[in-house]
């Protein structure tokens, strides 16, 4: 049964109507089947940390109200919670610290596949943030110091993490006073998972504190150091212009699909696909070279960096296959599905896993190490090449759609443009929100769900707070859903943003919705963040801003992590179908109102993305109201209240 | 004819997924959001326990023995001992083959009942005075839906029995193992 799929994209839909004609089974097919999910795992009363269990607390009251260790639901809940915390933070760290052995391999070895882009950040971050002198150090030994350094962070044993205490003084301040101050990137992803072995903490506050510091440490650790490095080994991104959606894929080319999150391989790729040899290699073949394009946050992260086009979003992944045009599709880590190989059976499209870390059943492996980066590129790409003539005709069908987009914002550039050229300062950007012609900024992130139709939440979230003057900044597949029904050129300001938005937009020429990267660069906004409190005029705290954050179709343990360590950092953070502990009543009750009073920080839960678009400007009024900023410049739909 | 919730046991896991399904259907939240905007679906899990009023209770009890969960509910006996057993006609069955109701009015609360159910699923209402017990869901039935359990139930472990349909299969299945019989024992023979 093929869904309707009505908010989606032109391409989406059509590729699902195919799917359905040729009875090819896509994630809706598989979700369905799923129905109905167990009611225990999704109020998160179902508990299998031990082998007395697995035990289920009654929600209705009917039955058991403990399990056999005697843990409540808000026990159970709790810390169930924070191990998705602890793997989320595990995820986005490791990724972190592969690319900071890059780094130390770039230290190493100046000869390797990989150079320093962008030597002015690589400085900034020795001097900045690990106190390492510069001057008069040549190149080499300032990746190797900095590297070390951030390696440290990982494993260190004293202290805290020293990313993390780029924050606002007051924020980390708070963060000590709390006891939730990271101390290193892995010590609170061991600390949580100990602490959730049977037996150890049962205070469901204590268990989310301890959550919260790994979500920290991931936040302004392991995804902090990740995205920080990436600009210095692979160049800070700059806005640029580029195409999205399945349409990108051409036919007379050899389609080269990347997929997945870490840049080391993909960006090699990126340029290794360039190489004349190989064009010929391809016109040998009756193609006329390589078209690569990327699926998920790979192509995010390619995106930004080389301009590389979108293929897609997670959700999309079958369905650039199911174009019969995909020669290959070449996956790392995270987000990507085993299911992949059988739609793959259906046609000539060869899968290739790289990492060590991830091997697939039907997926050919050809194992990537930083060493033989160019090497191993080289290697892929003729296997793709090769597979090229394997194409079946009548099996092929592209949509043609795509859309303009303009992408690769980041905590510098953003303000660069703000600023202008000579003069990058955030001043502009408080000075609106400051004037009332911009009401705030928001956050819209995160991953797509078949559990919630498919780019509605994405969609009207963003549009209902464009029109009401309020800045988006968007990573993840929220951005990959926003370039595709163009929310990410510099018309749409004039489409969908409010008057002040407009004019912004307008002067500055930026996109009203700003693509700031992966889903491991919200680290990114929680720069931006920094520097806006940093640039003065509202407030000293993060918890004072008018911003907001949402991820309406979030799915991966990733994102709760994400969510918590945004709430940490002090935001509203708003996500459609409620965390996995609707059981657990005081559990919700702490984490929905009273974490408030500590961290400033909370989470919503709202399914009706109008509705929690409502909230955020709600919230956002709150801190508006709290900084004493001036009224609203021009007339918002939803009015501020009184 | 009859209608009964049959259930294959060695298909039941033993994840109470009919308990809860249960409970929601027969939940007291009348303004519960409808799950996946589906006209005829069922209040929200999370929206049903939170719900205020009275707790809706199980109809259905997924049981045990030894390592093997077996769900039990109401037969809906044809001589039912707990329509004999009534006072008051509260318990009834408006035609032979139709479900064992409770007319809530009518009943006084002795738990006459509760008492002459051989399988210990006629109950008190949790926190109220009348009787309480499976109606198989007619309302969803009224709208050609299976009960709430059946639908629920994540292995098809249970089921709405036809007789005529299960019967048929289950001749089926012995004329097969008949014919393998005498082929085998003719082979025999030979």
């Amino acid at each position: 049964m093929a869904r309707e799929l009505k908010y989606a994209d032109k391409a989406t839909q059509a590729m699902i109507k195919r799917a359905a004609e040729e009875n090819i089974q896509t994630v809706w097919d598989r979700w369905d089947a799923q129905q109905p999910q167990c009611g225990f795992g999704t109020l998160g009363l179902c508990c299998r940390h031990c082998s007395m269990g697995p035990c289920r607390i009654d929600p209705f009251g009917n039955g058991p109200a403990v399990g056999v260790c005697g843990a409540t639901a808000d026990t159970i809940a709790a810390r169930h919670l924070v191990r998705m915390i602890a793997a989320g933070a595990a995820a986005h760290s490791d990724h972190g610290r592969d690319i900071a052995h890059t780094l130390l391999a770039i230290g190493q070895n100046p000869d390797g596949d990989y150079q320093i882009k962008d030597v002015e950040k690589l400085k900034t971050i020795a001097e900045q943030v690990y106190g390492i002198k510069t001057a008069d150090k040549d190149l080499r030994q300032i990746a190797l110091e900095v590297a070390h350094a951030a390696l440290h962070e990982f494993g260190q044993q004293e202290g805290y993490l020293k990313m993390a205490e780029m924050a606002p003084a007051p924020r980390v301040k708070l963060w000590k006073e709390l006891g939730i101050m990271p101390r290193s990137v892995d010590r609170e992803v061991v600390e949580t998972m100990h602490r959730t072995h049977i037996g150890v903490d049962a205070d469901y506050k204590n268990v989310i504190k301890q959550g919260l510091r790994t979500a920290l440490a991931d936040g302004w650790g392991g995804s902090m150091i990740g995205t920080e490095l990436s600009d210095v080994i692979f160049s800070l991104p700059n806005p640029l212009q580029t195409r999205a959606n399945l349409g990108v894929l051409k036919k007379d080319w050899v389609n080269v699909v990347v997929h997945g999150h870490e840049p080391t391989l993909s960006d090699i790729i990126a340029i290794v696909s360039k190489d004349e040899e190989l064009t010929k290699k391809c016109v040998a073949k009756g193609a006329k070279g390589i078209n690569l394009s990327g699926i998920c946050c790979t192509a995010n992260e390619i995106m930004m960096r080389h301009g590389i086009p979108l293929a897609g979003s997670y959700m999309q992944q079958e369905l650039a296959i199911m174009t019969g045009v995909v020669d290959m599709m070449v996956v790392d880590v995270q987000c990507v599905w085993p299911g992949l190989e059988k739609t793959a059976k259906c046609f000539h499209t060869k899968l290739v896993t790289t990492s060590p870390k991830a091997k697939m059943p039907g997926f050919d492996h050809v194992e990537f190490h930083e060493d033989k980066a160019v090497v191993t590129a080289t290697q892929i790409l003729e296997r793709a090449i090769d597979n090229f003539p394997n194409r079946n005709g009548h099996k092929e069908y592209i949509p043609e759609i795509s859309q303009g987009v303009v992408a690769g914002f980041t905590t510098e550039s953003v303000f660069k443009f703000l600023g202008g050229t000579y003069r990058s300062t955030y001043r502009p950007l408080n000075d609106a929100i400051i004037s009332g012609r911009l009401r705030g900024a928001a956050g819209v992130i995160g991953c797509s769900n078949p559990n919630v139709e498919f780019e509605e939440g994405h969609l009207k979230i963003v549009k209902e707070l464009l029109a009401n003057d309020v800045l988006i900044v968007s990573t993840g597949c929220n951005s990959i859903t926003c370039a595709k029904h163009g929310l990410m050129t510099p018309e749409a300001a004039f489409q969908y943003a409010g008057q002040g938005l407009q004019e912004i937009c307008r002067a500055v020429g930026i996109p009203p919705v700003l693509h700031m990267g992966a889903c491991l660069d919200n680290s990114r906004i929680l720069r931006v963040l920094a520097n806006i409190v940093a640039e003065g005029g509202l407030g000293t705290d993060l918890a004072d801003l008018p911003v907001a954050g949402a991820a309406p179709e979030w799915m991966s343990e990733k994102a709760v992590c994400i969510g918590f360590y945004f709430v940490a950092s002090g935001a509203y953070t708003v996500i459609g179908k409620p965390l996995p502990m609707m059981g657990a009543p005081a559990l919700h009750k702490y984490l929905t109102e009273e974490i408030e009073a500590e961290t400033g920080g909370k989470w919503v839960f709202e399914e009706n993305p109008v509705e929690a678009a409502h909230k955020m400007l709600r919230h956002i009024d709150r801190k508006r109201k709290a900084l004493k900023l001036k009224p609203m410049m021009y007339p918002q739909p939803f009015k501020p209240e009184e | 004819m009859s209608r009964k919730i049959t259930c294959h046991i060695e298909r039941c896991l033993g994840c109470h997924t009919c308990e809860l399904a249960c409970a929601i259907a027969h939940s007291t939240v009348a303004a519960a959001r409808p799950r996946g905007g589906e006209a005829n679906a069922d209040p929200d899990l999370a929206v049903a326990i939170a719900a205020a009023g009275e707790k809706p209770g199980y109809r259905i009890h997924v049981e045990h023995f030894g390592p093997q969960a077996i769900p039990l509910s109401c037969q809906h006996c044809e001589e039912a001992a707990c329509v004999l057993a009534c006072p008051t006609g509260a318990v009834h069955r408006n035609a032979s083959g139709k479900p064992v109701l409770v007319e809530e009015e009518r009943c006084i609360g002795c738990s006459m009942c509760v008492q002459a159910c051989p399988f210990g699923v006629m109950a008190m209402r949790p926190g109220g005075k009348v009787a309480f017990k499976c109606d198989l869901c007619i309302a969803r039935l009224a709208k050609n839906l299976p009960p709430a359990c059946v639908s629920s139930c994540p292995t098809h472990a249970l089921a709405v029995e036809d007789e005529a349909r299960d019967n048929k299969q289950k001749r089926q299945a012995a004329v097969q193992r008949l014919m393998a019989a005498q082929t085998a024992g003719s082979a025999e023979v030979r």
